[in-house]
């Protein structure tokens, strides 16, 4: 006979949210696993910005009185909420996506590259979403 | 000679050898976006500068209509197959998993065709 406990119970169980007694988490937060779920959150976002490009496509075709509206939209407080939103998650995806591509050919992917390269990612969206809008604003578009 | 049946023969061909096809696609398509998109980056800042018959201009020259579309062609190619996957990993419903995939589908071919017509129409010299 044997006292040796065994089964799934001995098991790590991620992600289990509650199992173990309310809140019991058995996994915690990795920066690759937020990189992981940002790319798909930006990705996402990114199709309401195709949209948002296919509607300014047909604004234009529209006519002067059409663009003109869609326009001072995009210009509005809101609308510049949404394109800085916008263009946040395109760095984001953009940089992410090469990322993923590197790893795609075989690289990088070891902890410690792939910990490394996560943080590459977050600097590049900050300073490359930063720097469009600074470049923006000196050449008073926004 | 073969003592293989016929089913096991094709049982031992593998997949339908479309999934490796399908991957590269994706993938050739990521990289071409990235050009694309800092172009797209650009040219936004510089259209936000302008009214509309300073855009009208702009579509007007080839090198941009040509970049324009092969940015919207390609990028809801892109969408679409990413939302694909978000689709196939969330929703469980045999139909209501079809209906999405279909509507993906529809929204960016929809999308798609209207953007592209639409900046022709303005770079042929029609709007």
């Amino acid at each position: 006979m044997t006292t040796v406990p065994r089964g799934p119970a001995d098991r790590p169980m991620s992600p289990h949210l509650t199992s173990g007694g309310m809140f019991a988490l058995h996994w915690r937060w990795h920066v690759t696993m937020l990189t992981s779920i940002l790319h798909r959150v930006t990705g996402a976002a990114l199709y309401a910005a195709g949209l948002i490009v296919a509607a300014w496509a047909v604004a234009l075709a529209s006519g002067p009185e059409a663009y003109g509206s869609f326009m001072a939209l995009l210009g509005s407080p809101l609308g510049k909420l949404v394109m800085f939103g916008m263009s946040a998650s395109v760095f984001y995806h953009l940089a992410n996506g090469v990322r993923h591509l590197i790893w795609d050919a075989g690289h990088g992917l070891d902890l410690k590259s792939a910990n490394a390269s996560a943080f590459g990612v977050f600097g590049f969206t900050i300073a490359a979403t930063l720097a469009v809008w600074a470049i923006a604003f000196m050449a008073g578009v926004v | 000679m073969s003592f293989r049946t016929p089913l096991s023969t094709a049982r031992g061909l593998g997949s339908a050898k479309h999934g490796v096809g399908h991957w590269i696609s994706e993938r050739v398509a990521a990289v071409a976006l990235v050009p694309l998109v800092l172009w797209a980056v650009y040219s936004c800042i510089l259209l936000a500068g302008v009214d509309y018959d300073g855009a009208v201009e702009w579509i007007g020259s080839p090198v941009n209509a040509t970049l324009i579309i092969l940015t919207i062609a390609i990028s809801f190619f892109h969408m679409q197959g990413g939302v694909r996957v978000i689709i196939e990993d969330y929703i469980y419903g045999h139909l209501t998993k079809a209906a999405a995939l279909m509507l993906n589908v529809f929204v960016c071919g929809l999308a798609g065709a209207l953007a592209i017509f639409s900046i022709l129409k303005v770079a042929l010299g029609g709007a």
